[in-house]
């Protein structure tokens, strides 16, 4: 594993911003992220936590959820949606 | 067919629908072809909403409203509802000139998911020099400062080139006080009207070193802040881009007129057959167009591309500049290290020279 993802905080609520959607598509098979001039394909797991990025939601929350959907320990989940949503927001893909 | 049977059929992306090929701009390094398709030949409204439908039927998800200025077109703002109604995310590529604020008003309530402005300079009197257009530069200003108050995501795209390659500092600078997320940062490719300027344009080798090192101080300056993408410099570079993700693999291009392209500059190779929109339904061409199909997977290849390792990552480079530059579309593209014609790919970029563009003109 790579170095921890800086922390943030419990109480953001993260969304995707304007310009960014993510989408099913049954022809490219599989979730996809439409951002300016670009697609990126996301993974189920990548997919359930976007999903739940709706402004609305704070992370506490999201992770809460899924810890709980998935049956997986709090702290695993809380550091692998600390780094995707650091890695998103790192390409504008994300508003934290 | 026959001879690509074993080249698997991919799902394509994006769609560069080249609305108009008129444009109030004269960018000397326009990729446009020289021969444009005039006004009486363009695809009319209901045409591009059928061909829109077609391209989400077929898998792709993302339309690029292009030109040429797509506001050329008086329909612009029917013709982004459609490619919305299609369910297809709609991206402007404009110069800004001829998009009113009225007009951005109609295409945010049609939908537009995104906006690229071009900028030819930060130095404005250079960029109108550029552009060969008086008082172009504050049009885009004004229009960048549009797009923002109605939030919708901007990028800035900078073509450079041997006028403005000393200022891409600036210019990214003009990108994050414009408000862009995100800037593109595109040296010329020769194709079309740039090749016909290719000495003009050319910058020297140490300058594109330089260039190189201030993006990467850019980028880790603004990490987070903005996404700086960069389009590398063919002729000073060792391995060729993956030319459109792929001939035939991730994108379609339909001209002005109707013509579907593999890529925008297909049209300069000569003896490919092209099939058009308005006798073939997309999914039909996407498939069975000879065009499309000349050099899907690598079967067309030569030595050394044949037995290389990466012929699956840059598909052998660019069709386009195998052409241009060998007189053969099958040739590994010279700017790889290891084909035949790298030489004189140096030796063109040698060849510099500071007389007055030739702008594109109709
Ligand atoms: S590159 Fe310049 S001249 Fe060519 S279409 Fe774009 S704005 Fe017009
Ligand atoms: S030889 Fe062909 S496939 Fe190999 S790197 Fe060069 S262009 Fe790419």
């Amino acid at each position: 594993m790579s170095e921890a993802a800086p922390a943030i905080a419990s109480d953001a609520r993260p969304r995707l911003p304007r310009g960014v959607r993510l989408l099913h598509s049954e022809a490219q098979g599989g979730w996809v992220l439409l951002a300016p001039e670009r697609v990126f394909k996301a993974d189920a797991i990548a997919a359930e936590i976007v999903k739940r990025c709706t402004g609305e939601a704070t992370l506490a929350a999201i992770v809460d959820d899924l810890a709980k959907s998935f049956n997986a320990p709090r702290e695993r989940v809380l550091a692998d949606v600390t780094a995707m949503l650091r890695g998103l927001a790192d390409k504008k893909l994300l508003e934290l | 067919m026959a001879e690509n049977a074993h080249a698997p059929l991919h799902t394509p992306l994006g769609l560069l629908a080249e609305l108009t090929h008129r444009c109030p701009l004269g960018c000397p390094y326009c990729s446009n072809p020289l021969t444009l398709d005039p006004r009486e030949r363009e695809l009319d409204t209901a045409s591009w909403a059928r061909v829109f439908g077609e391209a989400a039927a077929l898998g792709v998800l993302q339309v690029h409203l292009s030109g040429g200025e797509p506001a050329a077109r008086r329909d612009l703002v029917a013709l982004t509802t459609a490619a919305h109604a299609a369910g297809l995310y709609t991206n402007l590529i404009t110069s800004a000139v001829g998009v009113t604020p009225q007009i951005l008003d109609q295409l945010a309530a049609a939908g537009l998911d995104h906006v690229q402005i071009s900028i030819q300079d930060s130095e404005p009197e250079s960029a109108d020099r550029i552009a060969g257009y008086a008082g172009a530069f504050t049009r885009k200003r004004a229009l960048a400062a549009e797009v923002t108050r109605l939030k919708i995501p901007l990028t800035i795209n900078v073509v450079v080139h041997r006028a403005n390659i000393e200022r891409i500092a600036e210019m990214v600078e003009l990108a994050l006080s414009l408000g862009a997320s995100r800037v593109e940062i595109a040296h010329v490719q020769y194709y079309g009207w740039a090749l016909q300027n290719r000495a003009r344009l050319m910058p020297s080798a140490a300058q594109v070193a330089r260039a190189a090192e201030t993006v990467e101080a850019l980028r880790r300056r603004h990490h987070g802040e903005i996404v700086i993408d960069a389009v590398v410099p063919d002729y000073y570079a060792r391995l060729p881009k993956p030319c459109v993700g792929g001939w035939g693999r991730r994108s379609l291009n339909v001209t002005p007129a109707g013509k579907v392209l593999p890529c925008h500059a297909a049209e300069s190779i000569p003896g490919l057959e092209f099939w058009s929109v308005r006798e073939h339904s997309l999914a039909e061409i996407w498939k069975n167009s000879p065009a499309f199909n000349a050099f899907r997977g690598s079967s067309w290849m030569q030595e050394p591309c044949r037995g290389c390792a990466r012929r699956d990552v840059d598909f052998g480079g660019c069709r386009c500049q195998a052409f241009a530059l060998t007189g053969d579309a099958r040739a590994t593209d010279p700017v790889c290290h290891l084909a035949p014609a790298h030489n004189e790919v140096a030796a063109l970029a040698a060849i510099q020279e500071d007389a007055p563009y030739a702008y594109r003109r109709m």
